[in-house]
């Protein structure tokens, strides 16, 4: 119920922040180097390049002769090679800087979110971390590759353009220079409103996308409610904002660009009256003054695109601040340093260490409180559960039926107490020990984009496709397979959403038999399923079940009654636990969950059955 | 899977003929504000010809017919100092007109795109909610969205950017061209053999590295699927303790990802490069040659300064004329895209449609209906009594949920299929919206939209007061879940925030119903999610409050439907029986198989209770 809250990040510039990146950057130490190198070998024939015009008209128009042409030429081209050379250089070097620098990020993240709790992904929701993953560690690489690469080039150039100017005639070098304060006071004033602006399309942006979501997937309750006049003229309320915006963001861009080049010009027209003035005094040539005015033109908008580079790198702290928090966000549940001494961690087991499970799980005094805070729901809880027991868990939707398995699985850990399977304090194990030898079958089966094969082959990876095939016959799901078109190797789809759930079920069966598990969970389907495929789910529940200790967060009466012992769960407490019969004759809240299922269930039935 | 319709050439142009209306004119005015600044630009270079060859040199000073008479040229030549005044006067006038033409080219460019772009997404979006109930059955959001956000995003592109564009850099070829033309033939000639050869040779690149974009767009995907899988399946991760194998398999398709990138990177290097190489090629070739001919006499040296300089402007614009006509090419699709869309039939009443009260029984004559290919309802005859609770019993895909979507007109009898009256008038022969309104409906699964919950219950009558929503809400057995929230009702529900129980949506979006007034009202299976005691409350407050009402309720409990005036049992299509609770437990049958079994259980004292009240 509770909403989740997004962290407001910093918003002032923080160094301390930018410093998180150093790690990932010190690989790319020669990277940055050669991009420095680049992007001066550019931006200094970009600066020489002009002057070809100036020696032209020096040396062949003035005197009036064509001698020399040949080298002159030969010299252009060097240039204009070396230029093409050096732009193929540094454009290579910045992809590789961002693909690979944003790699190592999107990898390390992705690991480290392979290690965090349970209590962390249950409030968090996915969208959130995908956006992490893939658009912030994107928008950094590129960043830290394109803008930098862009904001060198200009201070280079723009740096090179001013040597070369006060080289060949100082004093009117410094008039020009004089202009660069204006642009700067341009910039700042205007900068700050065009980012706010952008900002706030970008924002509205979003929220037309989500008012497009709302109207096509709300479409038919409109309909009955015949509010589309209503939500038609909301929407337009929308549009309209966004149209305003848009303009006056673009009329702040039109007034500020069109400024920057009249400042341009401005140094122009200073050239060509200063300049003028000297060249009749003969201290400038002619040559000299044609190419100040091509300097004047061509570094006003180097000086412009800087000043927007910057701020939208500046902006990019948001998305630095969000990787890197999500990276040192701690994992709750965590095996001790000893335990990965001897056991391993997640990504290198030491296998040869681990002891055979049986199965046994005793929880010993447990009380337990979710993370999120709240009351504890468990308190002084004791159970012993012996090796092959199957555990019915029962209760309405929402009671809270999952606790128990999420603490015999260890994705929580009790508050205060311990859990011991096969006698040991499963904190004396690693958790991979624990999770290596649990199958688990959920509700709503999660399958992974590839092959029916490959995904039960996720159940145990070295398995080979005999033991694939052999397993999938146990329950049944070589059905499934033998009705999609390329077999085993067909494609489930994205999430695997090119089967029915009960399809999907019976391969998540097939995947837990594989894996063979000591201990089982199996958070039972709900859903309709047609009559056939329940009664194959139903004979695939029963062999895996055999000689396993289960759980069943069970919602079906046939599986419920099998089991060994039932534990009654209501508001997040276990309120009655024993055998079917017992429970039944006791007539607490077991009686009553179990008559209206048993009503409700039969009526679909018969009515399945006309 | 997806729709796909290829749209005619005229239809494309039509459809963007008719998104331009209202805003064609700003982009007339953007053009010619750009073309106008063309021409202000192409003054500077002018100036300096002058300034360089009469002022700073020998030659006469020739001004242009219509300056004559505003500049004193004679005295101007006896004081060359003014005339640099006069110069870097004229530099900066033209640039201030430039700068206007600037500005007035841009607001005009925005003013245009935005209604260009407000207009397909208005016309899209009360499209969408004209179009039938089955054309929403029968398309996936997902691509809907995507055609009314990214499509319409390409076709902004294509109109706004690259139309205007394309008009903008041919003007400016034909007249800087022409500019040129008439300072020197050779020169010209040249510079405009360059044009075809760095036009053409963009377009022909970008295409190829479009190709290539697809490929790195792609792996980009799936390595979004594949992180998405694991974070959504991360109990299964967990659970067969396989953190390493998906860190080694995302590091796979990570590399891939960044593999391809680089490769594009080494092919969009060499594609930038050779931008460098051509323009600076011609760049080189006129000024040489340009020397040459000035050398020869047959060229000043201001107008050689100025030919370069007009050379210079022409280079980079060609280059992107050649990039921009190859990625033109994608806004057909998306023009389709969106198109199919705005194609699609809007729900229409008949001419003669009627707003009368609606009142008197509902009848149900000879009722068939196919949908997609399957026989729904079998020739299906009953009559709801006004002012009755009418209760209807069935199994999935027993085609009683397409029973009330056809009575609220969410799909359409054709004449043959039967027909359905109330109070004697076809309902075809209803106005539809005021059928609608006159039929309130609870869906299965209700959808409430991102707003308050206030908001929410007063969608179908805004102006409702407080008391009034509270009091529906109350109906509902809803209000107390309301209050207990911080924010009561003025809680936001839906994405943005707070994610509402089965049981309590079902509820809020009861009393939204109930708030509508509306004589007839259904509830279909929309108290599934409830509990049965909570159940039983709904109903009473409704009886009680609602007591004119026609109500239609669809469910599995015997507990809801022992209470109807009247119960049908639908079955495969058909009628299977159709009687008073009494009557239907007096004889063999579903119900009354149903009614054992759930009488059997312990909800008969609850159910006694709410008989005997």
């Amino acid at each position: 119920m509770a909403a989740f809250d997004e962290k407001e990040y910093t918003k002032s510039f923080d160094l301390s922040i930018w410093k998180r990146l150093l790690p990932f950057l010190k690989s790319y130490r020669w990277a940055f180097f050669w991009m420095i190198l680049f992007n001066l070998l550019t931006a200094a024939i970009d600066v020489v390049l002009p002057l070809f015009q100036r020696y032209a008209i020096n040396n062949f128009i003035e005197p009036g002769t064509l001698e020399g042409l040949i080298p002159f030429v030969l010299a252009y081209i060097l240039a204009i090679v070396l230029q093409s050379l050096s732009v193929v250089a540094f454009g290579q070097n910045s992809m590789v800087i961002e693909m690979n620098f944003g790699r190592d990020m999107r990898q390390s993240l992705f690991t480290h979110l392979q290690t965090l709790s349970f209590s962390f992904y249950n409030v968090t929701p996915v969208g959130y971390l995908l956006s992490r993953v893939m658009s912030d560690t994107n928008r950094i690489a590129a960043m830290i590759a394109w803008n930098v690469t862009d904001i060198l080039w200009a201070l280079f150039y723009v740096g090179g353009t001013f040597v070369s100017m006060l080289l060949l005639n100082w004093r009117l070098a410094l008039v020009i220079i004089l202009i660069v304060p204006a642009i700067a006071v341009l910039t700042g004033y205007f900068q700050g409103k065009i980012l706010h602006w952008n900002r706030k399309i970008r924002k509205m942006n979003s929220r037309i996308t989500g008012a497009f979501n709302e109207g096509i997937t709300g479409a038919k309750t409109s309909k009955t409610l015949v509010i589309e006049e209503q939500n038609n003229e909301s929407f337009r309320e929308l549009t309209k904002s966004m149209h305003d915006s848009g303009i006056r963001a673009a009329r702040l861009n039109a007034v500020y660009i069109p400024l920057v080049l009249f400042c341009s010009t401005v140094a122009v027209a200073i050239v060509l009256l200063r300049g003028g003035y000297m060249a009749m005094d003969s201290v400038l040539e002619i040559a000299t003054l044609s190419t100040f005015t091509a300097y004047a033109v061509g570094i006003f908008e180097p000086i412009q695109m800087t000043a927007s580079n910057i701020a939208e790198f500046i902006s990019l702290q948001a998305s630095i601040e969000r990787v890197t928090d999500l990276m040192s966000q701690e994992p709750q549940v965590c095996d001790s340093p000893e335990v990965t001494e001897k056991y391993g961690d997640v990504f290198t087991p030491k296998t040869e260490n681990w002891e055979p499970l049986k199965g046994e799980i005793e929880f010993r005094d447990v009380t337990f409180r979710y993370p999120d805070g709240g009351e504890n729901v468990l308190e002084h809880f004791s159970l012993k559960i012996p090796a092959g027991t199957t555990v019915a868990i029962v209760g309405e939707t929402g009671a809270g039926k999952s606790t128990l398995v999420n603490l015999a699985c260890r994705f929580f850990e009790p508050t205060s107490g311990q859990i011991l399977i096969d006698g040991v304090d499963y904190r004396e194990r690693s958790q991979l020990w624990l999770h290596s030898n649990i199958g688990y079958v959920l509700q709503n089966p999660h399958l992974f984009s590839g092959s029916v094969r490959e995904n039960i082959r996720y159940g145990r990876l070295e398995a080979t496709d005999a033991e694939v095939e052999a397993a999938a016959r146990i329950v049944s799901a070589d059905t499934v397979v033998s009705k999609l078109e390329k077999g085993w190797d067909s494609d489930v789809g994205e999430g695997g959403d090119r089967l029915s759930t009960g399809e999907k079920q019976l391969i998540s069966f097939a995947r837990a038999v594989l894996a063979d598990p000591r201990i089982f969970v199996l958070d039972e389907a709900t859903s309709s399923i047609d009559t056939q495929t329940e009664q194959l789910i139903q004979n695939a529940i029963d062999h895996l079940l055999k000689d396993r200790t289960s759980f069943l967060i069970a919602h079906r009466l046939s599986t419920i009654r099998k089991a060994d012992l039932i534990l009654v769960v209501r508001d997040g407490k276990i309120v009655e636990q024993g055998q079917h019969l017992e429970l039944l004759k006791r007539g607490g809240y077991y009686h009553d969950l179990y008559s209206k299922q048993f009503a409700e269930e039969n009526a679909a039935k018969i009515l399945k059955r006309n | 899977m997806e729709p796909q319709t290829k749209l005619a050439g005229g239809e494309k142009f039509r459809l963007i003929r008719r998104f331009l209306r209202g805003s064609v004119h700003y982009f007339v005015l953007a053009i010619a504000f750009a073309c106008l600044g063309m021409v202000f630009n192409a003054l500077t270079p002018q100036i300096i010809r002058i300034t360089v060859d009469s002022i700073l040199g020998s030659e006469p000073l020739e001004l242009p017919g219509f300056l004559q008479g505003l500049i004193p040229a004679e005295q101007l030549r006896a004081n060359p100092l003014d005339s640099l005044w006069w110069a870097a006067g004229a530099v900066l006038l033209a640039a201030a007109l430039r700068g206007l033409s600037g500005y007035g080219q841009r607001v005009n460019l925005s003013k245009g795109s935005e209604r260009f772009v407000k207009r397909i997404r208005d016309d899209l979006f009360g499209h969408i909610q004209h179009l039938s109930y089955a054309w929403h059955t029968a398309h996936s959001t997902g691509d809907m969205i995507q055609r009314c956000t990214s499509d319409v995003d390409v076709i902004r592109g294509f109109v706004c950017n690259q139309l205007v564009e394309v008009v903008r850099i041919v003007f400016l070829i034909v007249f800087y061209l022409c500019i040129m033309f008439t300072m020197n033939l050779r020169l010209s000639i040249i510079a405009a053999i360059f044009i075809p050869i760095v036009g053409i040779s963009s377009g022909v690149f970008h295409k190829k590295i479009s190709s290539r974009f697809k490929v790195a767009d792609e792996a980009e995907g799936e390595l979004t699927t594949c992180a998405q899988e694991n974070l959504t399946g991360v109990r299964v991760v967990r659970a067969f303790g396989r953190e390493r194998y998906e860190v080694d398999r995302f590091r796979e398709k990570n590399n891939k990802f960044s593999m391809l990138w680089i490769r594009l990177g080494r092919l969009l290097s060499v594609y930038w490069a050779s931008g460098t190489l051509l323009t600076c090629t011609q760049v080189m070739v006129i000024l040489v040659a340009g020397v040459i001919e000035a050398v020869e006499g047959r060229l000043s040296l201001g107008s050689l300064i100025a030919f370069v300089s007009y050379n210079e402007a022409l280079t980079w614009p060609v280059r992107s004329l050649g990039r921009v006509l190859s990625e033109m090419s994608k806004a057909g699709v998306s023009i389709d895209r969106v198109g199919y869309i705005l194609n699609a039939p809007e729900e229409t009443d008949d001419a003669d449609a009627t707003a009368t009260e609606i009142q008197g029984d509902i009848i149900f004559e000879n009722v068939t209906f196919r949908y997609e290919e399957k026989d729904v309802l079998k020739d299906v005859s009953f009559t709801i009594p006004q002012g009755s609770t009418y209760a209807i019993l069935g199994g999935t895909g027993s085609g009683k949920s397409t029973l009330i979507h056809l009575l609220d007109r969410l799909y359409d009898l054709n004449p043959e299929q039967g027909r359905i009256t109330i109070g004697g008038t076809d309902i075809r022969k209803i106005d539809r919206k005021h059928l609608r309104r006159n039929v309130g409906l609870v869906l299965q699964e209700p959808f409430l939209f991102s707003q308050t919950i206030k908001e929410n219950i007063a969608a179908t009558r805004p102006e409702a007061t407080t008391e009034e929503i509270r009091t529906v809400a109350g109906i509902a057995c809803v209000d107390e879940a309301i209050t207990e929230f911080p924010d009561g009702y003025d809680t936001v529900v839906g994405e943005r925030g707070v994610t509402l129980s089965g049981g309590q949506k079902q509820r809020v979006a009861i009393a939204r119903m109930l708030l509508q007034g509306a004589p007839v009202m259904i509830f279909d299976d929309s108290l599934s999610a409830v509990d049965a005691e909570t159940d039983t409350k709904i109903r009473h407050a409704l009886r009680e409050k609602l007591d004119t009402a026609t109500v239609i309720l669809i469910s599995h409990r015997i507990t809801t439907l022992m209470q109807a005036d009247q119960i049908l049992v639908l079955d495969d299509g058909k009628v299977s029986d159709i009687g008073t609770h009494q009557e239907l437990i007096a004889r063999p049958g579903i119900y009354k198989d149903i009614y054992e079994i759930q009488m059997s259980s312990d909800d008969r004292k609850l159910i006694q209770e709410g008989v005997m009240h």
